[in-house]
C-alpha cells in the first residue's frame, strides 16, 4: 500500500534483568565461558558486586565480589583466556580467572586516581597486552604493560594546556600502523590524540564546554563520537594527518550523556543518557532512531554484544536488554 | 447633367413610384442604381449630393425597408438586389440610416424574416465601422449650432442599442448585439470617433467631443463601466504616451461629461486605470476644475463607501499625490480619513469592513505624503490618532483592536520618526499582513533591508560546510571493502520519538493536598509547576478527595499568577478549573459564580471564571462524561492492541495495525446503500447538567445591573458583558433537555429584552446567540405556550435586527435565529389558520 507508513511505536525491552540491588555502573558482554553458544552478560554494580548473568536463562550465574563494598566502574574480559578486569571505586583494578567456573582474583594492580575514569585494554593474541587507566598526576594516564605491570610511559600533558582530568580513555591500534593510539577525553571538553610509543599529544579538538563523560571510535571509518555533560553529542574524525577534526554536532532533548556506544558491525551508536533514555542513532548518517524510555533512574552504561543485543544499566538497579535493528 | 433640384426631387419620385408598383427585378434595379450615383462622390454634383442626403435619403430609406420580403429579394438572381438594397445603408449618411434602422427595427413585432434581415444589416452596419462615422459626424456637426433633439435621439439609440434588439429578438438575439460583445465594440467605435476628431482638429478645423463625452457618459450611467472603459482606458493610455494634442482630446472628454455621470464614469475609471499614473493622465486636473468631480475622488468614493478594493484606492490616491496643484487635497483627506478614524462613534457604529477601508486609506496617504508635509499638520494628527487609539482598544472586536493598534504603530513611526516607535503585540492574520505591506518600504529603495539579506546569505553560505558534513567528510576516509549498498539507510526505520521530551526533575505531588500545598506556599518553582501540570489529572482520578477542598483549590486556582514563565500556563490553569468544578459543580459553581460579581478582580480573572463555568458545564452536559477520567492515564500507548504490537516487533516484523488494514480492504470491496447502519450508536446517559443548571445560570443572570465602583457591566466594561451574554447563551444551549430549561429560558428572554439596543456589536452577538439557544433547548410546546408573549416580541425584534444592524454578523445571526422560530412554529402548527 502507499500510505504514509506512520513511524512505529516504541519497542519494549527484550527482557529485563533484576537482582543487582543497586545501581548498575558497568556492562560488558563476552562469549559464553564452557564452551556454550550463549553470552554471557557482566554487570557492575555500585555495591562492588560483580553479577554474572546467562542470557540463554536470564539468571545470574555467579557473583564476585572483590572491590570490598566499592562501586564498579568498568569491566572488560581479555579475548585470550577467560580473564576478566574490573576497576572499583576501591582504587582497584582486578584480574580475575573465569576459566572452568573458577572465580578468584588472580592479580590486581593499583589506582592512584580517584576520578571516574574508566580504564581501556589493547589486547590482540599476544599474551601481552596493554592498558592505559587514569595516573597518579591529576591530569596524567599511565600506560601499563600487562600482564608483567610494566609501565610503559605517563601521558601527562604540557603545563599550560590545562585539560583538567581525563574522564574516559580509549586505546586503539590502526591496521596500518603498528604504533597504539589512545583517545581521551578530558575535563574540560577537549578530546585529545596521544602517540602512547612517543607519549606527546597527536591532535586535540575542543568539542565540548563540559567534560568529556563517554567517548567511542570507529576505527575503520576513524570517525569518533563523544558525549558529554550537556545537551549535545560531538562527532569528529581522525585524517591522514593524524589530527582530529570536528564533524558536527548532535542536539539531544535533555543534559547529560554517561556513556557512548557504537555497535562493533559499525552501524548503530547508542547514548545512555541522564534522562533516564537510551537513545540510538545510525552511526554513518547520525539520525535518530529510537529513544527507549524505559528506565526510571540515570543510565550509567550501554554495551553491545557482537550479535547485536544492546543492554543498558541504570540507576534503578535494572538491566534492559534491547533487540534492534537485528542484523540479517 | 441638369443642376436643377427639381432632377433630384424627380428621380427620386420616380424610385418611388417604381419601387411601390413595379414587379419587374431588372426596371428596380436600374432605378436604384441611377439614385445610388447621388451617394457616390465621383459621380454627382456637390449640391446634389447635399440635396439628395438632406431632403430625400430618409424617405427613399423608410421606403426600401417596407419593401423588404422575400419574394422581392429574390426578383433577380444571386442576391444582386439585395446588395444593392444593403449598399444605401451602408454608404449613406451614417446617422440617419442608423435611426431608420432602429426605428424599423423597434417597429417590426416580434421575430420575422424581415427582422433578422433588418438585424443582419444593423450588424454589418456595426462591423463596417459605421458608428465611428456616426459619431465623428456628430462631433463635426457640433461645432455650428445642431439639432439637439436629434443628437438627443442618436445618443439614446446608440447607448440603448442592446435593450432594444434583446427586446425585438428575444431568444434569436445576435451575439454582437449582447452588452458583453457591444460595449467593448463600442469602446473602438469611440476612440475611432476621437481619432477622427484628433485629425479635423489637426487640420485647423474647430470640432467638438461633447457628443462622444455623452455616450461615454451615459453608457457608465447604465453601469456598462467595465465592458467599456476596459477597452477604452487602455486604447486612450496608449494613444496619450507622448501627444499632447491626444491628452487635450482626452481631458476635454472627461471634462464634458454631463455632471450627472461625472460619478459613474469617474468609479469606472478609477476601477479600470491600472495605476495611478494612468489615471492622472486620464483625468488630467478634473478634481480642481469639476467641483462634482472632487466631491466624488475626495469624499464619496472614501468617506461614504467602502466598495474600492485596494489597487483601486492606491490609483485614488496616487492620483491625488501626483501633481503639487492636488497634494493639498491629500492632505485635506488624511485629516478627513483621521478624524473619522479616531471617532468613537465611527468605531462603535460603522461595520467593520468600512473601518479597514478607511484604515488602508490612512496607510497610503501616509505613504504618498512627504515628511515636510505630515509635519505641517502633525499636532493635528497626532490628536486624532490618541483618541483613535483609545476608541479602537475599547472596542470588543478583535478586528477593530488589531486595525487600531496597527494604524496607530505606523502613524505614530511616521510621525516620530527618531523617537521610540509605538509598539503593540498583536497576532497577525491576513489583514494586518496586508495593511503592513502597504507601508513596507518598496525594494527599489529598500537599501538596508537588502543589505541584511545578503549578509544572512553569507552567513548560511559559511554556515553550511559546518552542519552539512556528515557525508562529505566521512566518504574520503571510507575505506575500499566497505559495501556501501549494506550501509542503506533502508533497514533502519526510525521508531516513535514523540515522547521525546523535556525531563522535569522535580517530582510531581500524588495526591490533591499536596498539590493544593505546593501550589499555595512552594517557593520551589519546578514543584509548583509539576503540581499545576498533575492537577487536572489527579483532580478527576480522586473525586472524592478533590470534594473535601473544592472550594480552596478554585480559589487557589483563580488567582494563580505566572510568577515564572510555564508554557501553556493558562490552559493548565483553566483545564485544572474545570477539572475541579466538574467534579463537585454546585459549591464551586456557586463559589465562582460569587466571586464574578465581587469587588477587586481584574477583567481577565472575570473572563475565566466564565470561561471555566463553560468549559464546565460543557463538560457535564456531555452524554458518558465519566469516561473521561480514564482518559487519564499516560497517553504514549493506545490499551487495545498493545501486546500484540510487542509480540510483533519481537519477531522482527513491521508492526502494522491489522484490523485498519482489513476494515479498510473490506470497505473498498463492499458496495453500501446507506450509511446509516454503519453508524455507532451514540454514549448515552443521564445529564449530570441537569441538577446543577441553575446554580450555574441563575447568580449570573441576577446582578448584571448592579454597578459597583471596580466594575460596571453596563457601563465601560461590555468586553465582559459580551462574554456574559455568550456565556449565558452557552449555558442554555447545554441545558437541554433540563428541568429547569423553561424557566432559564424565561430568565434569559428578560436579560435580552433589556439589553436590546446595547452599542456593542459583540454584545448584540451574545444576545442574539443566546436567542437561539433558548429557541433550541426550550421545548416548542412550552416557549410557545408559556413564554409566546416574550418569544413574540424576541421576533420582532430580530427581525429588525436582521434588517438594520449595522453589524453583518448581527444581521447573519439574527436571521439565523429568525429563520429558526419560523422552523419551531411551522413544526409546531403544521395546519396554521389561514
Amino acid at each position: 500500500m502507499a500510505a504514509p507508513i506512520l513511524p512505529p511505536p516504541l519497542p519494549d525491552p527484550q527482557f529485563v534483568l533484576r537482582g543487582t540491588q543497586s545501581a548498575v555502573h558497568s556492562l560488558h558482554f563476552c562469549r559464553g565461558a564452557q564452551g556454550q553458544g550463549h553470552p554471557l552478560l557482566l554487570s557492575g554494580s555500585l555495591s562492588g558486586l560483580v553479577h554474572i548473568w546467562s542470557l540463554q536463562t536470564r539468571r545470574a550465574l555467579t557473583t564476585l565480589d572483590g572491590h570490598r563494598g566499592q562501586c564498579v566502574t568498568w569491566l572488560q574480559t581479555l579475548p585470550h583466556g577467560h580473564q576478566l578486569l574490573s576497576q572499583g571505586r576501591d582504587l582497584r583494578l582486578c584480574l580475575w580467572d573465569l576459566a572452568e567456573g573458577r572465580n578468584a582474583v588472580v592479580d590486581s594492580v593499583r589506582l592512584e586516581s580517584m576520578g571516574f575514569c574508566r580504564s581501556t585494554v589493547l589486547a590482540g593474541a599476544q599474551p601481552r597486552w596493554m592498558l592505559a587507566m587514569p595516573g597518579r598526576g591529576n591530569d596524567e594516564v599511565e600506560i601499563l604493560e600487562m600482564p608483567s605491570k610494566t609501565s610503559v610511559c605517563t601521558l601527562k600533558p604540557e603545563a599550560d594546556a590545562k585539560l583538567g582530568m581525563p574522564m574516559c580513555l580509549k586505546l586503539w591500534q590502526a591496521d596500518s600502523s603498528p604504533r597504539p593510539r589512545l583517545l581521551a577525553g578530558y575535563e574540560d571538553g577537549s578530546v585529545v590524540l596521544w602517540d602512547v610509543s612517543e607519549g606527546k599529544v597527536c591532535s586535540r579538538v575542543t568539542c565540548h564546554t563540559e567534560p568529556v563523560m563517554g567517548l567511542d571510535f570507529d576505527s575503520q571509518k576513524a570517525r569518533g563520537v563523544s558525549g558529554s555533560a550537556e545537551k549535545a553529542l560531538a562527532v569528529w574524525s581522525l585524517d591522514e594527518q593524524q589530527s582530529l577534526k570536528a564533524c558536527g554536532t548532535h542536539e539531544v532533548t535533555n543534559p547529560g550523556i554517561a556513556d557512548v556506544t557504537i555497535r562493533p558491525d559499525r552501524k548503530l551508536l547508542a547514548t545512555a543518557g541522564w534522562d533516564h533514555r537510551v537513545r540510538i542513532f545510525h552511526w554513518r548518517t547520525m539520525k535518530p532512531l529510537a529513544v527507549l524510555d524505559f528506565h526510571t533512574a540515570t543510565v550509567y552504561c550501554v554495551a553491545f554484544a557482537d550479535d547485536g543485543l544492546l543492554a543498558s544499566g541504570s540507576g534503578d538497579q535494572r538491566i534492559s536488554v534491547w533487540s534492534l535493528y537485528q542484523r540479517t | 447633367m441638369d443642376p436643377a433640384p427639381s432632377v433630384v426631387r424627380l428621380a427620386v419620385c420616380d424610385a418611388i413610384h417604381t419601387l411601390a408598383s413595379s414587379e419587374d427585378g431588372g426596371c428596380i434595379f436600374s432605378v436604384l442604381g441611377s439614385l445610388k450615383h447621388y451617394l457616390g462622390e465621383a459621380e454627382a454634383l456637390p449640391r446634389e449630393r447635399e440635396e439628395f442626403a438632406r431632403f430625400h435619403f430618409s424617405p427613399l430609406l423608410r421606403c426600401l425597408v417596407s419593401k423588404l420580403s422575400p419574394d422581392w429579394l429574390e426578383l433577380l438572381p444571386a442576391g444582386q438586389l439585395e446588395e444593392l438594397w444593403a449598399s444605401f445603408f451602408l454608404e449613406g449618411p451614417a446617422d440617419q440610416a442608423f435611426l431608420v434602422l432602429m426605428e424599423a427595427i423597434e417597429g417590426t413585432a416580434g421575430p420575422s424574416y424581415r427582422l433578422m434581415k433588418l438585424a443582419q444589416l444593423l450588424e454589418r452596419f456595426l462591423h463596417a465601422g459605421r458608428v465611428a462615422v456616426l459619431l465623428g459626424e456628430q462631433c463635426q456637426q457640433q461645432a455650428q449650432p445642431g439639432t439637439p433633439l436629434l443628437q438627443e435621439m442618436l445618443l439614446g439609440k446608440v447607448v440603448c442599442l442592446p435593450d432594444y434588439l434583446s427586446n425585438r429578438l428575444q431568444h434569436e438575439n445576435l451575439a454582437l448585439f449582447l452588452p458583453q460583445r457591444y460595449f467593448p465594440l463600442l469602446a473602438e467605435e469611440l476612440v475611432r470617433a476621437l481619432r477622427i476628431v484628433a485629425d479635423t482638429l489637426r487640420g485647423g478645423v474647430n470640432c467638438s467631443v461633447t457628443f462622444v463625452s455623452q455616450v461615454l457618459g451615459k453608457v457608465c450611467i447604465h453601469g456598462r463601466q467595465k465592458e467599456l472603459l476596459g477597452v477604452l482606458v487602455p486604447r486612450l493610455a496608449a494613444l496619450m504616451q507622448d501627444d499632447r494634442l491626444w491628452q487635450q482630446v482626452c481631458w476635454r472628454l472627461v471634462e464634458c461629461v454631463p455632471d450627472r455621470a461625472v460619478e459613474a464614469m469617474l468609479m469606472g475609471l478609477v476601477e479600470a486605470a491600472p495605476g495611478p499614473e494612468v489615471l492622472s493622465q486620464l483625468l488630467g486636473n478634473l478634481v480642481m476644475k469639476n467641483k462634482k468631480a472632487q466631491f466624488v475622488m475626495t469624499r464619496k468614493l472614501l468617506f461614504l463607501q467602502h466598495r474600492c478594493t485596494m489597487p483601486m484606492l492606491q490609483s485614488l490616491l496616487g492620483y491625488l499625490a501626483a501633481d503639487s496643484q492636488r497634494r493639498p487635497l491629500l492632505v485635506q483627506v488624511l485629516k478627513e480619513l483621521l478624524e473619522m478614524w479616531g471617532s468613537s462613534s465611527v468605531v462603535r457604529h460603522a461595520p467593520v469592513p468600512q473601518q479597514h477601508h478607511i484604515g488602508k486609506a490612512i496607510l497610503m496617504c501616509l505613504v504618498y505624503l512627504g515628511e515636510a508635509e505630515l509635519q505641517d499638520i502633525r499636532e493635528e494628527l497626532l490628536a486624532s490618532m490618541m483618541a483613535g487609539v483609545q476608541s479602537h482598544l475599547d472596542s470588543s472586536l478583535p478586528p477593530v483592536r488589531r486595525l487600531g493598534m496597527v494604524v496607530a504603530e505606523v502613524l505614530s513611526a511616521r510621525l516620530h520618526p527618531e523617537g521610540p516607535p509605538l509598539k503593540f503585540q498583536y497576532e497577525k492574520d491576513e489583514l494586518t499582513c496586508e495593511m503592513l505591506a502597504l507601508v513596507a518600504p518598496r525594494p527599489a529603495d529598500g537599501g538596508p533591508s537588502t543589505l541584511g539579506k545578503s549578509l544572512s546569505a553569507a552567513s548560511v553560505a559559511t554556515e553550511t560546510p559546518a552542519d552539512g558534513s556528515w557525508d562529505v567528510s566521512t566518504a574520503p576516509v571510507q575505506p575500499e571493502g566497505a559495501d556501501p549498498e549494506l550501509d542503506s539507510d533502508d533497514e533502519f526505520v526510525p521508531y516513535d520519538m514523540s515522547g521525546d521530551k523535556e525531563l522535569r526533575s522535580s517530582k510531581a505531588p500524588a495526591y490533591i493536598r499536596d498539590c493544593l500545598e505546593a501550589l499555595m506556599t512552594s517557593e520551589d518553582r519546578e514543584r509548583w509547576e509539576a503540581a499545576l501540570r498533575v492537577l487536572e489529572g489527579l483532580v478527576y482520578r480522586s473525586p472524592v478527595a478533590t470534594r473535601e477542598v473544592s472550594v480552596e483549590l478554585a480559589q487557589v486556582l483563580l488567582h494563580l499568577e505566572e510568577k515564572s514563565f510555564v508554557a501553556g500556563f493558562e490552559a493548565l490553569c483553566r483545564g485544572a478549573l474545570v477539572a475541579v468544578t466538574v467534579t463537585d459543580p454546585a459549591r464551586v459553581a456557586e463559589y465562582l459564580t460569587t466571586q464574578f460579581y465581587a469587588l477587586n478582580y481584574s477583567l481577565r480573572q472575570r473572563i475565566d471564571i466564565l470561561d471555566v463555568l463553560t468549559l464546565a458545564a460543557q463538560e457535564l452536559s456531555r452524554p458518558g462524561c465519566h469516561s473521561t477520567a480514564l482518559q487519564w492515564s499516560p497517553p504514549s500507548l493506545g490499551v487495545q492492541g498493545e501486546s500484540a504490537l510487542a509480540a510483533s516487533q519481537l519477531s522482527g516484523v513491521v508492526p502494522t495495525d491489522w484490523k485498519a488494514v482489513v476494515e479498510l480492504r473490506i470497505r473498498s470491496k463492499t458496495r453500501r446503500f446507506s450509511k446509516a447502519s454503519s453508524r455507532l450508536d451514540p454514549a448515552c446517559g443521564p445529564n449530570k447538567f441537569n441538577a446543577v443548571a441553575g446554580c450555574f445560570f441563575f447568580p449570573l443572570i441576577q446582578r448584571f445591573d448592579r454597578p459597583m465602583a471596580t466594575f460596571d457591566l453596563l457601563g465601560d466594561d461590555h468586553l465582559v458583558l459580551g462574554r456574559l451574554t455568550h456565556t449565558l447563551g452557552a449555558l442554555m444551549y447545554l441545558a437541554v433537555n433540563t428541568t429547569v430549561a423553561v424557566s432559564m429560558g424565561k430568565a434569559l428572554l428578560e436579560f435580552v429584552w433589556a439589553l436590546r439596543f446595547h452599542a456593542d456589536a459583540y454584545v448584540r452577538q451574545g444576545l442574539l446567540s443566546a436567542v437561539t439557544a433558548i429557541l433550541l433547548s426550550v421545548p416548542a410546546e412550552r416557549l410557545l405556550g408559556e413564554l409566546s408573549e416574550e418569544v413574540l416580541e424576541a421576533r420582532a425584534w430580530l427581525a429588525d435586527m436582521a434588517e438594520e444592524d449595522p453589524d453583518g454578523e448581527c444581521r447573519a445571526l439574527a436571521v439565523r435565529a429568525l429563520l429558526l422560530a419560523e422552523k419551531l412554529r411551522d413544526r409546531l402548527l403544521p395546519h396554521p389558520s389561514p
